[in-house]
This record gives C-alpha cells, sequence and structure tokens, in this order.
C-alpha cells in the first residue's frame, strides 16, 4: 500500500482541506498506514457478495405532496456568516482566476 | 453534596411528581445545583440551558396544578448529545466550526421528549462530531470518568454517559455509530441502548455516517432505559431511513418478564468462541464477561455457541464506510450557508482555510480517508470492497439468529483508560470499538449493561465492564426483557459511582 504525496495533495483538494507542506508529509503516513491495515479486507473473496448500501427493507420512500411550513428567510439565514438583502452573501469568484474546481 | 433523589430511579421519581409530593421546579433545581457543583470536576455538559430549563420546569408545574394533561415524563430532568438539535439552543457537536450555530428547530426526538414533558438541561460534550472514543477530540473540553477522574468517559457521546452515570441527569440521549452509546456506557458503569437502525428519526441529528448513525439513550437502570427508548423511538414522516413501525411499549414488555413470568430458560443466548479469541481482550474483562455468561446459564438461558466469522474484518470495514460517508456528509461545512469562515485567497482557498481551521486532526483525518476511499481509482477497492464484506458481516448475524434469540459479547476489550493514552495513535483508539462495530454495521439493536469491575491492565482501582446483549431487528423489547432479568439477580442498577459518592465531590 502506497499513498504517494501527490495523492494527498489530490485528495485533500477534494476535500477542500488546507494543508501545508509539513501537514502534508504527515498525513501521508497517517494514511498510508490506516489504508494499509484497513486493506485485510482485500483478502476476502467477495465477488459473488452484492454491497450493502443500507440495512433497511425500504426502497423509494415517499410521501404525499402536502404543502407545509419550512423555516421562515429569516431563520434560514440567521446562521450565515454574511447576508446581504436575504441573501446568502459570498465573495466574488467569476473575476478571479478561475474556479479551480473546473480544471 | 447531591440530593440523594437524583440517584434515585425515574420510575420511582416521577409517581412523586405525579403526586404533587415533589414539584418540577425544586427537582430542576437540585439537579442544577448538583451540576454547578459537580461539573466543573467532570465537565459532561457543553451548555447548561439554567433560565430555559426552569421556565418548563414551572410551567409543568402551573400545569399540572390546573389539572392539565402533563405526559409521561412530566418535570423529569433530561440531557442531550449535542449534536441534536434544539431550537434557538447552540449545537455545537464538538466542533470549532459550529461553535456560534443556533439551532433553527427541534431534532424530532426533542419534540418527542418535550411533548413526553420531559425537562431537557443542556447539551453534552462529545468527540467532534461524534469521532471518537474517548470524548478527547471534543474541540472545548475533557469530560472525566464518574468512576476514576483520571480517565476517560469513553466516547464519543461520552457527556452523556457520564451526565448520566453522576446524577446529572435522570437519562441522557447520545448516538451511536459504531459504538458511541455501548462503550461509553460500558466505561461509566451504565446501561445504555443503540435501537436497530431506523428505530429512532435522525430528523435533526448532524449526520456523521448516514447508514450507520442512530439515536439510543443512557439511564441508570433497565427500566429508565425502557422508558427512554420508547419516547424517542417509532416513525417519523420527516426521516427517510425511518421504519415504519410504532414504538414498542417497552416498559409493559418488562412486566411481562418480571422474573415471576415467562419461562427464561427459552431465551437462546449465543456466545461467539471466536471474538472472545480477538487479540486485544483484556483478560480481566473476558474473565468478568465469561462470569456474567455463567450467571445467565444460570438464569435459565440456555447458552450456544456461534461464530461470527466476519466480525474481525469489521474494524477495516466500518473505518473505511464511515470516513466515506462523514467525507460526504460534512462537504456541507462550506463557510457560506452556517459556520465558521476564515478568510482565503479566493472562494476555493476560503472553504480550504476554514475547513482547517475549524475540524479537529481526527475529523480532518477521516475526511482525507473517506474522500480517498471513494475517490477515482480506488472506489472500488476500497468503499465497494467494504460494502460487499458489510454483507458478509449482516449474514453472519442472521445465520447465528437462525439459532440463538440473543447474542452476547463483551462491549469493550478493556476498561475506561487514561487521558491521553491513544490520542497519539489513531488505531488503538479505533479498537475501543472492536466489540460494537459489527452490531453497528449490521443495524441491529443493542444494549450495554453493567456486569461487574475489572482492574486495568496497567493496575490501579477496578473500572466498570459492560456486556452487550444484541437482538434481531426490531428486538428492542427482547432485548431489554434479558437485560432487565440479569440486572434484576446481579443489582447492578442505580451505581453510585466513586465521584458522586465523595464528599467532597472532587476528592
Amino acid at each position: 500500500m502506497i499513498v504517494t504525496l501527490e495523492d494527498v495533495r489530490h485528495i485533500a483538494r477534494l476535500a477542500r482541506l488546507a494543508y501545508d507542506e509539513e501537514g502534508l508529509l504527515a498525513m501521508q503516513g497517517e494514511m498510508e498506514s490506516l489504508l494499509s491495515h484497513f486493506s485485510s479486507i482485500s483478502a476476502l473473496d467477495t465477488s459473488q457478495i452484492p454491497p450493502t448500501t443500507s440495512v433497511l427493507p425500504l426502497a423509494n420512500v415517499l410521501r404525499e405532496d402536502t404543502p407545509h411550513l419550512g423555516l421562515s428567510h429569516e431563520e434560514a439565514l440567521a446562521n450565515a456568516p454574511e447576508q446581504e438583502g436575504g441573501f446568502f452573501r459570498i465573495r466574488t469568484f467569476l473575476e478571479e482566476r478561475g474556479n479551480e474546481e473546473t480544471k | 453534596m447531591i440530593n440523594p433523589l437524583l440517584m434515585q430511579p425515574a420510575h420511582r421519581v416521577l409517581p412523586l411528581l405525579q403526586a404533587g409530593e415533589i414539584s418540577s421546579a425544586e427537582l430542576v433545581r437540585a439537579t442544577l445545583n448538583w451540576i454547578a457543583e459537580i461539573d466543573p470536576h467532570l465537565g459532561s455538559f457543553l451548555f447548561v440551558a439554567e433560565a430555559r430549563a426552569m421556565a418548563h420546569a414551572q410551567y409543568i408545574d402551573k400545569a399540572r396544578q390546573r389539572g392539565e394533561e402533563v405526559g409521561p415524563l412530566a418535570g423529569l430532568p433530561i440531557a442531550i448529545k449535542d449534536n441534536m438539535c434544539q431550537r434557538d439552543t447552540p449545537t455545537t457537536c464538538g466542533s470549532r466550526i459550529l461553535e456560534d450555530f443556533r439551532s433553527p428547530y427541534d431534532a424530532t426526538v426533542v419534540r418527542k421528549l418535550e411533548e413526553a414533558g420531559a425537562v431537557i438541561l443542556g447539551k453534552c460534550n462529545m468527540d467532534e462530531f461524534a469521532m471518537g472514543s474517548s470524548t478527547e477530540n471534543s474541540a472545548f473540553q475533557q469530560t472525566r470518568n464518574p468512576w476514576d477522574l483520571e480517565r476517560v468517559p469513553g466516547g464519543s457521546s461520552g457527556g452523556s454517559a457520564a451526565a448520566a452515570a453522576a446524577g446529572e441527569a435522570y437519562f441522557s440521549l447520545g448516538s451511536d455509530t459504531g459504538g458511541s452509546i455501548r462503550q461509553p456506557a460500558s466505561f461509566c458503569g451504565v446501561p445504555g441502548m443503540k435501537p436497530t437502525y431506523g428505530r429512532v428519526s435522525r430528523y435533526g441529528l448532524v449526520a456523521f455516517a448516514s447508514s450507520l448513525d442512530q439515536i439510543g439513550a443512557f439511564a441508570r437502570n433497565i427500566p429508565d432505559l425502557a422508558l427512554a427508548m420508547q419516547t424517542i423511538s417509532g416513525h417519523d414522516p420527516l426521516d427517510s431511513t425511518s421504519l415504519p413501525e410504532a414504538a414498542p411499549d417497552c416498559l409493559a414488555a418488562l412486566q411481562l418478564d418480571s422474573p415471576r413470568q415467562r419461562a427464561s430458560g427459552m431465551l437462546r443466548v449465543g456466545v461467539a468462541s471466536d471474538q472472545l479469541a480477538l487479540e486485544g481482550l483484556s483478560p480481566a474483562v473476558r474473565r468478568t464477561f465469561e462470569e456474567a455468561i455463567a450467571k445467565l446459564a444460570g438464569l435459565g438461558f440456555s447458552l450456544e455457541e456461534i461464530t461470527l466469522p466476519h466480525a474481525s474484518y469489521g474494524l477495516p470495514t466500518y473505518y473505511l464506510i464511515a470516513p466515506a460517508e462523514c467525507s460526504a456528509n460534512l462537504a456541507r461545512f462550506d463557510s457560506i450557508r452556517y459556520g465558521l469562515r476564515e478568510e482565503g485567497r479566493d472562494l476555493f482557498d476560503q472553504y480550504c482555510q476554514t475547513r482547517r481551521q475549524g475540524f479537529g486532526a481526527e475529523v480532518r483525518r477521516r475526511i482525507m480517508v473517506g474522500t480517498y476511499a471513494l475517490s477515482a481509482g480506488y472506489r472500488e477497492a476500497f468503499y465497494l470492497k467494504a460494502q460487499k464484506v458489510r454483507t458478509l458481516i449482516r449474514q453472519d448475524f442472521a445465520k447465528a439468529f437462525q439459532r440463538v434469540d440473543l447474542i452476547a459479547l463483551p462491549t469493550t476489550p478493556t476498561v475506561a483508560f487514561r487521558f491521553g493514552e491513544r490520542t497519539e495513535d489513531p488505531l488503538s483508539m479505533y479498537m475501543a470499538d472492536l466489540f460494537t462495530i459489527p452490531i453497528s454495521l449490521a443495524g441491529l439493536p443493542a444494549l450495554s449493561l453493567p456486569i461487574g469491575w475489572a482492574s486495568p491492565e496497567e493496575g490501579g482501582p477496578p473500572m466498570p465492564v459492560g456486556m452487550q446483549l444484541i437482538g434481531p431487528a426490531m428486538a428492542e423489547t427482547l432485548v431489554l426483557q434479558a437485560a432487565y432479568r440479569y440486572e434484576e439477580s446481579s443489582g447492578l442498577h442505580d451505581l453510585i459511582p466513586s465521584c458522586v459518592a465523595a464528599d467532597p465531590p472532587h476528592a
């Protein structure tokens, strides 16, 4: 089981977590150790075994489409770090050097 | 000094409240006074809603005086874990990222408790986002074990366990994803129950791993635990993973099962010999467990040897599935809609800086492992593989339950450990959930109950040991019945921890 520093950098980007170089190195060691341990399950033959996504005997849970009150505008915005005119306020990103997610 | 009423069982105190021999305001005041005295040493609570609890108690007293219907738990002071929303109060999940968050609505369990008349005293400490086994991952404070203040209470619901054990609440709610109720229950010498997945609504519970999370409870005896469980159980249309089943009448089930009734010899209990052979089970805990098994036989239960051949793969399976789900659930902390915001160079950097500052080390570690397990190229080998092994573990239990009614397992491999003992090595911390995780993966109901004491391997005074009783899906009442029968014969209920018995309490 080898986790490279590039892997860790890539995963940190996907997870939206900032790490400095030292942090990345430490995380590389931890992930390598944990994932090596967890890969013990690869020894099991599961070729004929379906995955469990849920233990429930339920499928397609639907409800009546009846109107009901939800949170008010004020309640929904009450915990926002920044708001303006009834909207969540975020910083401008279109003028910046491109949304890196799309790269 | 504690008011002795606070260590009495809820089922004895409720009739006093109903008869007007004590008012709810007096009882809640006494509890708040005790919390003010003991909690600086224990650290169970992150937030005590003193004014709100007193106002609620006075409201109930007045309603009762007017002869109004006040609910079966009216006036009883209880506590909840800080990952359940109660309108207009903080819900931090033990995390900096939610430090200033106030719940805009009530969780379904909160609504049910308040409809029953319970007075919620406040929110209990926990490992951040319920990730941990010692409550040391709380961003705010340590919680200490009421039996030895130098030791951890377990986790992640450590605050709730300590609060119930030390008489700071008649019962408390916790949540259990891989053992977060049963393990601290075992460490703190109280019974604690995780129900069947889907039994209790998760609406208003902050999500960690959605296919595993379940709300349950701690109390100091089985009848009180049954009372708590039946109050919070039942179908909820607001949670699409809620089972369409009414709450079971757990208390009635206990009456039916009084020692004079029902042939206890009918129940078959499976003992998994392969699990007891697992490396990491301390000899002292194993001895205490084997004595408890012998006691079960003495009570008329018939013992059957079973095996759970894939249960030992539970740990790696869980620590791939739960982090994968957590990495998806915690993606919602985006610094925009609620929670902490740390400025960055641009919006992308703002996400990354916020999440680095707002999440603690263990939460970041799990997000990283989970993201890895879900990422292109690794998903099949890790996440999908773990989901398949989860099926094998479920099949083990299904097979065993063809032969037995219940399964008994130790709750934890060791007794409560010391602060800092396992924080440096994540795997050693994960090991604390060795025996609770397989049951969570199978979604089964399980209860941990006190069975005695064992000395820590490194020495020191004996600490509580718990045993899990596990049932097939939806068999909560059967599990409670068996636990009650054991409790009645063992006398191990309403235990008074050393920090409560000592005067002054912190001695």
